[in-house]
């Protein structure tokens, strides 16, 4: 009788002890995740004197000193900036989204000679890493004249792009072909078709698409510096970073303030948008 | 009333004829674009690739045959092919990384207070763009800064640590871990989604049985989901094979961290060796390629697998999403 007892209390507290090891461990793996970035708000917020006297570890006096922002902001030419990844975002998501649901539509619902050809093409495409080819696409850019060029850059990045296809591709299979049927039947062309009824049926795949795409060209940093040279006149956010390196190389109270800036917006969609975030992650990685 | 019979059909002939023609013009306008952008940014860059890697060229000059040459030199220099050994490093810590993702994953798999701040805080480094990545970890570095100072408060002693970034003998591996820092989430969070398809029956059999978390691990969770865990471990392999951007926006590859690609972006951009740079392109690519097919080969041999994962994959996700939403309702109630 007391030693069945005596096991019990052993088990509870070995049990005890593991879920509070599940925690330690979750909780260091979260501390280690966010320290990086935390240490950035602790620098950005300190007045210059406080930088250069205290330890990186040692929280500001006042929370509300922003002159570092500001400082950043203006260094690193933020508003052109930001002004130059909107129109890139507005006009890299809208047309991907409308030309690889257009592509997915009629490979989906079309039967022609090609068409599995088609498919091996992008297919294909996922296999050659993008970097590989990038020393080859630099030649063709530079040939049309699209280095520091705007509509090049987002031409370019339209044309990178296969993971919305196999989005696409993917939702139109599960959307049953009844519906464009009887679509047809009652007299509606095809195009009509796509986009009044199709298009706005896809908006969960549209959604993951704004995401995954959205946060790529976002974050883009290699082929902005590559084919965006000109960073006076076209800094994107992932770019503007770049006047802080040289002589501002260490002065890192100001380019704390400047990573947290690019960061911030990227942090509000995520926190608005994590469901759709890890969902569509999912749905990328299947052929990414 | 046959009159109107033959109109009527006369009219369907018609209006089928023009729906081929219209399914024909569909086709074309939304086809179009999207091959003309793949043959440009995908396929012509590709043959390109070939072709420049036989010539002696730059950006702007004339092009001079060079028949091997390029390659001859790829493998001779050895600055260049050695930078493939680096790619060991990347590949270790991929192996980490996964393991350690799945490891999480299942820990969160399962009811714990707090797990979306958890997945959240491991995830988030995801987003955050490269070069704030290379600012944020050229700080984290910096003697007496944050590392050293965390390291501090353990007991080391300050003034006695590497230079993490410039010490031959540790930058390697500190570019690795920023690297698993980044990409760590992002499997986790990909794991968490297969661990989710698994049917929530088959742990409460297990448990009847007898099962402790060990053996629920290994006998239930590793076994459904390792369609996908192999399918990343290629993925991994192959990917520490071109391993670029931690190098890159960290480093720029000083001190021995030129990885083969940062090589080629440097040979390409900078001494525009374009020809060169094209013959090392060639050269990971079919490694690469290699690589990928004997992976695949021993996995099928090995677990009689990972031959097609996406297609299960797909499905796995597919389910998955179902039972995240049955697992929120039933975690309500």
């Amino acid at each position: 009788m007391s030693s069945t007892t005596g096991m019990s209390i052993t088990a509870k507290a070995g049990k005890i002890f593991l879920i509070a090891a599940k925690y330690f461990i979750l909780a260091f793996a979260s501390f280690l995740s966010l320290v990086p970035i935390v240490v950035c708000v602790i620098t950005a917020f300190k007045t210059p004197d406080e930088y250069a006297t205290t330890s990186v570890m040692t929280l500001p006096g006042n929370w509300t000193y922003f002159q570092n922002f500001v400082t950043a902001w203006t260094k690193a030419n933020m508003s052109l900036a930001f002004r130059n990844t909107f129109i890139i975002l507005v006009c890299v998501l809208i047309g991907s989204i409308l030309f690889s649901s257009m592509l997915a539509y009629v490979l989906n619902r079309f039967k022609f000679h090609g068409n599995a050809l088609i498919r091996n093409l992008f297919l294909f495409a996922t296999l050659i890493p993008g970097i590989a080819t990038q020393v080859t696409v630099y030649q063709i850019m530079y040939s049309f004249g699209l280095i520091n060029s705007l509509n090049g850059y987002i031409i370019l990045l339209l044309g990178s792009d296969v993971i919305s296809i196999y989005i696409f591709l993917q939702f139109f299979e599960n959307l049953s072909e009844s519906l464009d049927e009887s679509a047809i039947l009652d007299g509606c062309t095809y195009f009509g078709v796509f986009f009044k009824i199709l298009l706005p049926l896809t908006k969960p795949a549209i959604v993951t698409c704004m995401i995954l795409k959205g946060v790529s060209t976002y974050n883009e940093y290699y082929m902005a510096q590559l084919y965006l040279q000109d960073k006076k006149l076209l800094p994107v956010v992932s770019t503007s970073l770049f006047a802080f390196t040289g002589p501002m190389g260490n002065q890192y109270n100001f380019i704390c303030a400047g990573v947290l800036i690019t960061i911030l917006p990227a942090l509000i969609i995520f926190i608005l948008c994590q469901k759709q975030i890890y969902n569509g992650l999912g749905a990328g990685s299947v052929k990414g | 009333m046959s009159t109107a019979d033959g109109s009527v059909l006369h009219k369907r002939s018609k209006l089928k004829k023009s729906r081929n023609g219209q399914k024909i013009l569909v086709g074309i306008t939304f086809l179009i674009i999207p091959l003309v952008l793949l043959f440009i940014f995908t396929y012509l860059p590709f043959f390109k690739m070939f072709q420049f890697s036989f010539f002696d060229m730059t950006y702007t000059s004339k092009r001079v045959f060079a028949g091997f040459e390029n390659y001859i030199e790829v493998f001779k220099r050895a600055e260049i092919f050695g930078s493939l050994k680096l790619s060991l490093y990347y590949m270790a810590g991929a192996l980490i990384q996964l393991a350690v993702a799945l490891f999480f994953a299942t820990l969160l798999s399962f009811k714990i207070k707090g797990s979306p701040f958890f997945k959240g805080a491991i995830f988030f480094p995801f987003l955050v763009c490269g070069i704030a990545v290379g600012f944020v970890f050229k700080f984290f570095f910096t003697p007496g800064f944050v590392l050293d100072t965390m390291l501090s408060w353990i007991g080391f002693d300050m003034t006695r640590l590497p230079y993490w970034l410039q010490n031959v003998k540790t930058n390697n591996i500190a570019l690795v871990c920023t690297s698993i820092w980044r990409y760590l989430g992002q499997n986790m969070v990909l794991f968490i989604g297969a661990i989710m398809s698994v049917d929530p029956n088959m742990y409460e059999a297990a448990e009847i049985d007898g099962a402790n978390q060990w053996h629920k691990f290994f006998y239930i969770i590793l076994p459904s989901i390792k369609t996908i865990v192999l399918l990343n471990l290629i993925l991994s392999i192959s990917g520490s094979l071109s391993a670029f951007e931690a190098p890159f926006v960290i480093t720029k590859g000083s001190f021995g961290t030129a990885t083969f690609f940062v090589m080629m972006d440097r040979i390409a951009h900078q001494s525009q060796k374009v020809g060169l740079a094209s013959a090392m392109a060639v050269v990971l690519l079919i490694i690469i390629l290699l690589v990928t097919i004997g992976l695949r080969l021993f996995f099928r041999y090995a677990f009689n697998e990972g031959d097609d994962g996406s297609g299960m994959s797909k499905r796995s996700l597919k389910s998955s999403e179902k039972h995240k939403v049955t697992s929120r309702k039933g975690a309500k109630i």
